[in-house]
């Protein structure tokens, strides 16, 4: 079993392109369906959950379903097999990247992508923005980070992503608090 | 030494990467730059190579950058390191605290920490997109091949999903694969 879980989870971890959500239509097609490793409302949940913890989806995901099989042992081959392949192939790139750069025409590629990726990262947070729903004190935060990350990166100012991510959760915490006191406070009245 | 910075690193990153693979870069960006592993043109031009090969965007970093500073060791513990906080968050979640996502005031941190991320991620595309498009027109000779090629890419994967028959417009690795035949071609 445990065996059987390390290779699944191999198969999807070398076969998904495209990111973390691609990879839960796989898991679904793989463990659900075909294995019944897990039902469907677990997969969603699990999906609810990974997309409120730290970490890629496909970690969760892998961790979720190998640890309803086996246990702890099951996680940690579920999570190992989804990570193997994308390791051992970013290690055999990684080793002549730099002398594969260098020549002219990838240098000219390279150039060209850049500006992809920019554009590509900049998609990603609009549409997480479109998403997002539209509380007053969401957009406040948002808009903040934004401006002080440009400002941070601009003027090179020591302030960590860390830093800024804590301060939202305290501020929304104290925002909460004081709405929640307010909700109390009026219904005794 | 090399190998405990890489585990506090990548730690930091695996525990504070909400949201995706996207949300991440910005993250392993400011670690990887702060301890001057990697230039930030070798590490965008990893995140494309990351695009491309299968597997999450923030473990083909960890391992990248891993390797480049401690060989196979190296990223061993950076990869290893980025998941490890995934890992255990789920094992307590399924353990102990299955309630604790409902509880009201854990909802209030999640609401923080997304509206954030989100800012965060749009400010690095910003950034990324001024510095390798805007910036080459400043300067003695200015540049503007750049960033006519970013208004082309962004006809091109914006206007993409306005075609019904596409349904989502085209996949961000055929946008880097055009943007890297435009960029041979121009450049």
């Amino acid at each position: 079993m445990l065996w059987n879980l390390f290779l699944t989870f191999f198969r999807i971890g070398a076969f998904t392109f495209g990111g973390g959500y691609a990879m839960i239509s796989v898991i679904e097609n793989i463990c659900v369906e075909k294995k019944h490793w897990i039902t469907h409302e677990d997969l969603v949940n699990v999906t609810v959950i990974a997309e409120s913890t730290p970490g890629p989806v496909a970690i969760n995901c892998a961790t979720f379903v190998g640890f309803k099989q086996k246990g702890i042992w099951g996680s940690i081959a579920a999570t190992l097999g989804v990570v193997l392949p994308s390791f051992i192939i970013i290690w055999v790139i990684s080793m002549f990247l730099d002398k594969f750069l260098e020549i002219a025409w990838v240098a000219s590629a390279f150039r060209g992508i850049r500006v992809a990726v920019g554009l590509l990262i900049l998609d990603v947070g609009i549409r997480m923005a479109k998403k997002m729903p539209k509380e007053p004190i969401r957009i406040i935060l948002l808009v903040a980070a934004l401006i002080l990350t440009v400002l941070i990166s601009v003027f090179s100012w020591k302030i960590s992503t860390i830093t800024l991510l804590l301060a939202a959760a305290a501020i929304s915490v104290a925002v909460f608090f004081v709405q929640d006191r307010k909700g109390k406070d009026g219904e005794q009245a | 030494m090399i190998y405990l910075e890489l585990l506090i690193g990548f730690l930091k990153v695996g525990l504070f990467s909400f949201g995706g693979a996207y949300a991440a870069i910005p993250l392993i960006r400011e670690v990887v730059l702060s301890y001057g592993w990697v230039s930030e043109e070798m590490l965008t031009d990893m995140i494309a190579v990351s695009e491309s090969t299968p597997g999450p965007i923030m473990v083909n970093l960890a391992t990248y950058v891993g390797t480049s500073q401690a060989g196979i060791p190296g990223a061993i513990i950076a990869t290893l390191a980025s998941i490890l906080p995934a890992f255990v968050i789920i094992l307590l979640i399924m353990e102990v605290m299955k309630h604790t996502l409902n509880n009201k005031y854990a909802q209030a941190v999640m609401r923080g920490l997304q509206s954030c991320v989100i800012g965060v991620i749009t400010a690095v595309g910003v950034h990324m997109l001024y510095k390798n498009a805007i910036i080459p027109l400043t300067g003695a000779e200015a540049d503007w091949r750049p960033l006519a090629l970013a208004v082309v890419l962004a006809v091109i994967y914006f206007g993409s999903r306005k075609i019904k028959k596409l349904k989502k417009g085209i996949s961000p690795i055929l946008l880097i694969g055009i943007s890297a035949i435009l960029g041979i071609i121009i450049f």
